[in-house]
């Protein structure tokens, strides 16, 4: 089971919907990846409304974390392996 | 009460933040009702959520099975769990995206259950496949209880 925590992140919004994470990545991210509900990133399972958009920035990865009492935080981490394994993923889409 | 170890059927109640007082009596009351109908019930919930049920029913004369909402996620997505039923409480947006969550994951037949201050606009926004029961219920669980009690989701 993941733990957001273990991860080194930056809170770029927080207690927002699913829909304005969405948004928002759209808007400041040139390149993105849609992912289902459950998709795994790091060790976390990714809650939300399909689809659910997934932002790359260079070696940064951008994604929604949802926890019932403070709605959604979009996170951004740093991991150059995690940003290569989900572009590798669109390619084969 | 009988013992729940022989039910066939299986629900997992995902509770939601528990900041609207009407949660934890309506999941008691939904927890026995499932039972009586002989369906196991199982509650996903975070450590508040848990917590308020534990000390509600310190006996455990109602409460089974209890476990972390991301740990029940996770069996899901990895295939080692799934239930026969699935009812997601919701009051704010965060409860959605755990519910539309539950209906991409698990082939469970979905129950939202909508409460709260926002309970008419949480239902304009639930467009995934699942039966939905809603009350503008935040302190007296009865408006919520009557229409559980219409849909009848243990005789489903």
């Amino acid at each position: 089971m993941g733990c957001v925590e273990a991860l080194n992140y930056e809170i770029l919004i927080r207690d927002a919907s699913f829909k304005e994470c969405r948004e928002y990545i759209k808007s400041h991210f040139s390149e993105s990846i849609d992912v289902e509900p459950g998709f795994k990133i790091f060790d976390v399972h990714t809650i939300g409304v399909p689809p659910i958009a997934v932002g790359l920035d260079g070696d940064f990865v951008i994604f929604p974390y949802t926890k019932p009492c403070h709605g959604t935080f979009l996170l951004r981490v740093q991991d150059a392996e995690e940003a290569a394994r989900l572009r590798a993923l669109k390619k084969a889409k | 009460m009988e013992p729940d170890t022989h039910s066939s059927k299986t629900a997992l109640l995902v509770l939601g933040c528990p900041q609207v007082p009407v949660q934890t009596s309506i999941a008691l009351y939904l927890i026995s009702r499932l039972k009586s109908s002989g369906i196991t019930p199982i509650v996903a919930g975070n450590k508040a959520a848990n917590t308020l049920l534990f000390v509600a029913d310190p006996d455990r004369h109602y409460l089974g099975e209890v476990t972390d909402l991301d740990r029940a996620v996770a069996q899901i997505v990895e295939k080692k769990r799934d239930f026969d039923q699935c009812f997601v409480f919701i009051h704010n947006d965060a409860g959605i995206s755990y519910a539309a969550t539950m209906a991409a994951i698990s082939k469970a037949r979905l129950f939202v259950l909508i409460y709260g201050e926002h309970q008419g606009d949480l239902v304009g926004q639930i467009t995934f496949p699942c039966t939905k029961i809603a009350a503008k219920a935040v302190h007296n669980p009865l408006p919520l209880k009557k229409v559980i009690d219409e849909v009848a989701p243990w005789a489903a």
